[in-house]
């Protein structure tokens, strides 16, 4: 039933190219077959998602790739309701007694519980805005295209006596979600991501990129930029650890602010987790914070439903500082008389739902800018392995990496060796100074949203390592 | 299975390969969880599929696809070539790989009863009391339990001959109660944060827990924990309990010695090491009562890093790590142990699935038990804290500083542990920390735990990790910093 790769292509020395995905009639004759035997198995109502991927990434280390890696898979994952009962099964074999024996599994594991009392019946039919996310050149993209893009960027490292590793990856997804009460939405995309750090003596620095077009970023620029910034990175000098203004650049805020998108959700404040409970209403944040989420944000990407189908809305979260809003799933949004959002995940789960795709609000400053109207202070290019210290006050820690550079009268003087910092991001969000444009922030520790970058007060930093 | 392998192999020999590897693997799961007495996840998935993975021009490339039919794995089979071939495109050196023989098994990690095979009912009616014993507790805003067990079959060839069959069993099980009280959130968790215990068993493990007897006493601890003191801020005694202590050897011992990370090959994302090749064998990474070795055979325990071979099909090993406190070894693959004088993998090379490539894994990295009888640590403890069970952990890219927080913390004087402590926490240098350790309790306090959800590579890949342990005595720590200033 799947299609085969391009084995014409494939055959004939280095061009590969990724497998095609299905036609959107094959995944609905699926959808209509999983729901078919279903019903005659005595499920009382069915859902099935069908997830799709073929991606491809070409890794380098040392100026050299050291892993190139193709996989193309699918999966049917099942969720039938009998008496009150609901479970999931999933498999990637796509012949009907594969289906049969996921259909059975899902009853069997559905009818050994209790009853749930919560449970709502499946919703029908959706209307979906449409949203364009598949560029067929990001999909067309190739293994010896990402070769020599990538040998350019280490032959421009080699130039600058420097070593660089990174990505170079493209790949194309659909997910499609059908139930027996005739819901059937189905969304596709592309994407594609460039990443790359370069090292020059025991200095590094770093840049990346990803978009649905691999057109939007240029991995010549992305490369030039990090080997620039590992050259003034060099040389670092150790400085004592406190609170310093600090200009994070979109990748750093990202991280961090990151951490904050579950706290959004309706059920994390019914199970007392958020750092939201009894603040709600109040002013949290500097009146220079709104935040919503919004998956029709020309700079994001994800599908216009959520895990049960329902069609995802834009939501304000935080308003000029002040915490408006929380998104709902179906249950949670019944148990608080509120109107689902779309932004509940796949049941059966116990977390609910949760906003994915954030967006800050921008202002009109540039890194620029915030460096020259600052008397002394860090420049932040990236956060490393960032954890939760206190979940209610929202502290997080976590290291500096890749470019910490002081900031003396306006200027970048020398680099710092880095720091790990101790920081409320309830308290960081308070402290903000500046903000530059939105832009889609990517980092490696918070999936991709629209932030900006910001010049905030106080950031605490605790401890100070070797290099 | 082995006529997939086959087809996979001669096509790629056909296609250009002078090397070959080849994975089909069965994975089957089942997830259960519960939260505030009702069920929350119930799932099963399973998925099969083949990986294979070959050398062509000099180059390293590898394809996945779960079409397994004679054309889907000849097609996949000629991809991975063509990827190896655009690799060579951008190569500085050829790959040499140590040597290795051929080996033609099966093995089955032991168990005694099959998780899959026991009542679903039993299952959920165990979490479910669990679940109820928590609520009990007055404070107790939410409790959460869990049970996730794996059925992994995984059929590897090589060109060079070799026919392996594992097939590996593994369960976890952990409950949870948190605390919400006074703008402050507390938790803790039983036997470990993050989902409890994992380990290569079947239900004998979540047999062995005692959920019942242990529920009442976590969630009593989470509520009293508001009204504990908060962890001073100074330069202090510490002894870390089993757990922490697992995953500081994750953290500090484990990840440093991975010879890609050493070699720069995670230095976009994982990162590097502070262990530099010439560090090997002069380096004096604890004190000299400290010795850490990376076992994956069974002699050494049922962790989630254990196995009969890796997925390179190399033979599992001990390698000494830390031998009297210098630092003796890496965790290396065929491709990388000639350049540390080897001449043979230390056996590591893992993958999480057939749809991922086999990188450079911890399997069990443990501190070997010292002398100690628990209770003669603590009563010979004058001034120190015991710090019990991860709530935090951060380290710098290459391994060097970090901090960690843990659930619960107690204040021991004059050899008794004395009163609780909220918040706890601690940071330092990776190798001034592992001199500073003084005393290490004997095996019967050593647990080998497992971590399930280390993320290394690109595209990511999650894998479990061992890690034994048993509690430890580090002096001149500095604790309390992740709460100073706050």
């Amino acid at each position: 039933m799947k299609p085969a790769a391009k084995t014409k292509k494939a055959s004939t020395g280095a061009r590969t190219e990724a497998a095609e995905l299905l036609h959107e009639r094959e995944l609905r004759r699926i959808v209509g077959t999983v729901l078919r035997l279903a019903k005659s198995t005595g499920a009382e109502e069915t859902e099935v998602h069908v997830d799709e991927v073929a991606d491809a990434l070409t890794r380098f280390a040392n100026n050299a790739i050291h892993q190139n890696v193709a996989e193309h898979g699918l999966t049917v994952s099942i969720r039938t309701v009998v008496d009150g009962r609901t479970a999931r099964a999933t498999t990637n074999r796509i012949d009907e007694d594969s289906f049969r024996a996921a259909i059975e599994a899902s009853l069997s594991l559905a009818r050994s519980q209790p009853k749930d009392t919560r449970l709502l019946p499946m919703p029908g039919r959706q209307r979906y805005r449409a949203v364009k996310r598949f560029i067929k050149q990001t999909a067309a993209l190739n293994a010896e295209e990402r070769a020599r893009a990538v040998r350019r960027a280490c032959d421009l490292a080699v130039k600058k006596g420097q070593v660089a590793a990174g990505i170079y990856s493209n790949g194309q997804s659909q997910s499609t979600l059908g139930n027996s009460r005739g819901l059937f939405a189905a969304y596709r995309e592309t994407h594609s991501e460039f990443s790359i750090t370069a090292q020059e003596d025991s200095a590094a620095s770093w840049a990346k990129a990803n978009s649905a077009d691999v057109r939007a970023f240029d991995p010549q620029k992305l490369a030039a930029r990090a080997c620039e910034k590992a050259h003034l990175a060099v040389n670092a000098r150790e400085l004592p650890p406190g609170r310093y203004t600090v200009v994070l650049e979109p990748a750093a805020v990202l991280d961090l602010v990151g951490f904050l998108f579950y706290d959004f959700a309706a059920t994390a404040l019914e199970d007392k987790r958020s750092c939201l409970n009894e603040r709600m209403g109040k002013q949290l944040f500097g009146q220079n914070i709104s935040i919503s989420d919004d998956v029709y944000h020309p700079l994001q990407q994800g599908a216009p439903f959520d895990g049960e189908g329902m069609p995802r809305q834009r939501v304000l979260l935080v308003d000029r500082g002040v915490p408006k809003n929380l998104v709902y799933s179906r249950a949670a949004a019944k148990a608080a008389h509120k109107q689902p959002t779309g932004h509940g995940f796949a049941l059966p789960n116990e977390y609910g739902e949760a906003p994915m795709n954030l967006v800050f609000a921008g202002g009109d400053s540039s890194i620029e800018k915030m460096v020259a109207s600052t008397e002394r202070g860090l420049l932040v290019t990236r956060l490393w392995y960032i954890r939760e210290v206190d979940p209610y006050e929202k502290v997080m820690t976590g290291m500096t990496r890749d470019g910490l550079f002081l900031v003396d009268n306006g200027r970048v003087s020398s680099a710092v060796r880095n720091f790990r910092f101790n920081q409320s991001i309830i308290e960081m969000l308070k402290n903000v100074e500046l903000l530059g444009p939105a832009v889609r922030a990517t980092g490696e520790e918070a999936f991709e949203m629209v932030a900006p970058a910001m010049k905030v007060r106080d950031f605490q930093f605790s401890e100070v390592t070797k290099f | 299975m082995w006529d997939l392998c086959t087809n996979a192999l001669d096509t790629a020999r056909l296609r250009g390969a002078a090397y070959g590897d080849v994975r089909v693997m069965h994975l089957r799961q089942r997830d259960l969880t519960t939260k505030n007495g009702r069920v929350g996840t119930l799932s099963q998935c399973e998925s099969i599929g083949l990986g294979i993975r070959v050398l062509a021009d000099g180059a390293w490339g590898f394809a996945s696809t779960d079409r397994l039919t004679r054309e889907g794995v000849a097609v996949c089979a000629a991809q991975a070539v063509s990827l190896a071939k655009a690799s060579a495109l951008a190569k500085r050196s050829e790959v040499v790989m140590a040597p290795e023989k051929a080996y033609v098994d099966s093995w089955q990690s032991p168990f005694r009863k099959d998780p899959f095979e026991i009542p679903l009912e039993t299952q959920l009616e165990l979490l479910l009391a669990a679940d109820a014993e928590m609520r009990r507790v007055k404070g107790v805003t939410l409790t959460e339990t869990d049970m996730q067990f794996r059925k992994i079959d995984s059929w590897f060839a090589s060109s060079i001959g070799s026919r392996i069959h594992q097939r590996k069993v593994i369960s976890g099980c952990g409950i949870a109660a948190t605390s919400f009280q006074h703008e402050e959130i507390q938790k803790r968790s039983y036997p470990n944060s993050f989902g409890g215990q994992h380990s290569l068993q079947g239900y004998e493990l979540v047999e062995s827990l005692d959920l019942m007897r242990n529920a009442p006493v976590i969630a009593e601890e989470a509520a009293a924990l508001h009204s504990a003191p908060q962890c001073p801020e100074r330069v202090a005694t510490l002894i870390l309990g089993g757990s922490q202590l697992g995953l500081q050897i994750h953290e500090s011992i484990g990840h440093p010695i991975e010879l890609d990370r050493v070699l720069g090959q995670e230095a976009n994302f994982a990162g590097t090491s502070f262990l530099t090749l010439d560090q090997l064998n002069h380096l004096k990474y604890a004190s000299s009562i400290v010795n850490v070795v990376a076992d994956a055979r069974l002699d050494h325990g049922q962790g989630l890093g254990t196995f009969a071979y890796d997925d390179e099909g190399v033979p599992a090993q001990c390698t000494d790590i830390i031998k009297d406190g210098k630092f003796r070894g890496y965790l290396s693959n065929r491709e990388t142990a000639h350049l540390v004088g080897l001449d043979r993998s230390s056996g590591t090379m893992r993958t999480e699935s057939w749809n991922r490539l086999p990188i450079i894994r911890m399997t069990n990295v443990s501190l070997l038990p010292g002398t100690w009888d628990y209770g003669d640590l603590i009563a010979d403890t004058h001034d120190g804290i015991l710090m019990e069970t991860n709530r935090s952990w951060s380290i710098d890219d290459r391994r060097y500083q970090f901090q960690f927080s843990t659930e619960i913390g107690w204040e021991i004087k004059g050899g008794k542990k004395v009163r609780m402590l909220k918040n706890p926490s601690y940071s330092g240098i990776t190798t001034e920390f592992w001199n500073s350790c003084d005393a290490i309790c004997k095996f019967d306090h050593w647990t080998l735990w497992g971590t399930p959800n280390c993320g290394k590579g690109q595209p990511m890949q999650t894998m479990g990790t061992g890690h034994g342990a048993s509690p430890t005595r580090f002096r001149n720590v500095h604790i309390g910093t992740a709460f100073s200033n706050q």
